[in-house]
């Protein structure tokens, strides 16, 4: 088995980076959500496309993040 | 003890190193570093379900608002009241598009009639007409409307309330759609 080339002290300070990233993406993505809610009700449609598109960049961002870290372990 | 000894301070019964023991060997690591790296990938993991909650919540807006529009399309005609069956400062409840949306027709002068839904855009608490101070007012949280246009006033809430479009003809007033719209 191959193994990291990081020691486990620095895998884990590169786990907190992207643990951080990640937090800061799904806070965007809580912000985004209750804009996009916040404007649907009040019957403006125009940006409720826009705040799905949004969201859905941040989850493969997220995706993209968890899934270096993964890889990290390999 | 160099950092490698330390990283590794307790040895599998093997003997092997880390890096070769069973996947539930390394996910229930005894050192404290290597608890803290399983802790924070799986706070991560954890972070990306509710990446994905927000996404999934992002596309029933989507589809709500696309389903609105369906419905919407050809908003019903329904009779709600005669000219004659409100007094001048009187209102009539009644209940439009829906069984479940209750809505006020309100007489402010002759001929001048305004309608809208009834439930507060704050909490959804059912507002009351004050005609004679020309405003709706919420008692739940002390929020007040425009009694002619449903723009909000004062107290918390931010938009204005549903305006029900009325029709007359033959002394009968109809309501014909809904109008939403922010302050």
């Amino acid at each position: 088995m191959r193994r990291s080339p990081f020691s486990r002290s620095q895998r884990s300070t590169i786990v907190l980076g992207i643990m951080t990233l990640v937090l800061l993406l799904v806070i965007l993505q809580l912000w985004l959500f209750t804009a996009t809610m916040e404007a649907y009700l009040g019957g403006n449609d125009n940006i409720v496309v826009p705040g799905l598109v949004a969201s859905l960049v941040c989850l493969l961002l997220n995706f993209g993040l968890f899934h270096y870290l993964r890889n990290l372990e390999r | 003890m160099s950092t490698e000894d330390f990283e590794n301070a307790s040895v599998a019964p093997d003997g092997q190193p880390a890096e070769e023991q069973p996947v539930w060997r390394q996910e229930y690591p005894i050192d404290w570093s290597a608890s803290e790296y399983v802790t924070r990938r799986e706070f991560t993991r954890l972070l990306l379900v509710t990446s994905f909650a927000f996404v999934v919540g992002q596309a029933w807006i989507v589809l709500s608002s696309l389903a609105k529009k369906v419905s919407a399309a050809q908003p019903p005609r329904v009779e709600i009241a005669t000219v004659d069956q409100v007094p001048v400062g009187g209102s009539l409840l009644f209940y439009y598009p829906t069984d479940n949306s209750p809505c006020l027709l309100v007489h402010l002068k002759i001929d001048q009639y305004v309608a809208f839904n009834q439930k507060c855009t704050h909490l959804s608490c059912p507002v009351l007409p004050e005609v004679d101070q020309g405003r709706f007012h919420c008692p739940c949280h002390e929020g007040e409307f425009d009694i002619q246009t449903g723009v909000p006033l004062a107290g918390p809430p931010r938009r204005r309330l549903p305006q029900v479009t009325l029709e007359f003809a033959n002394g009968r007033i109809y309501a014909t759609g809904i109008e939403e719209g922010v302050a």
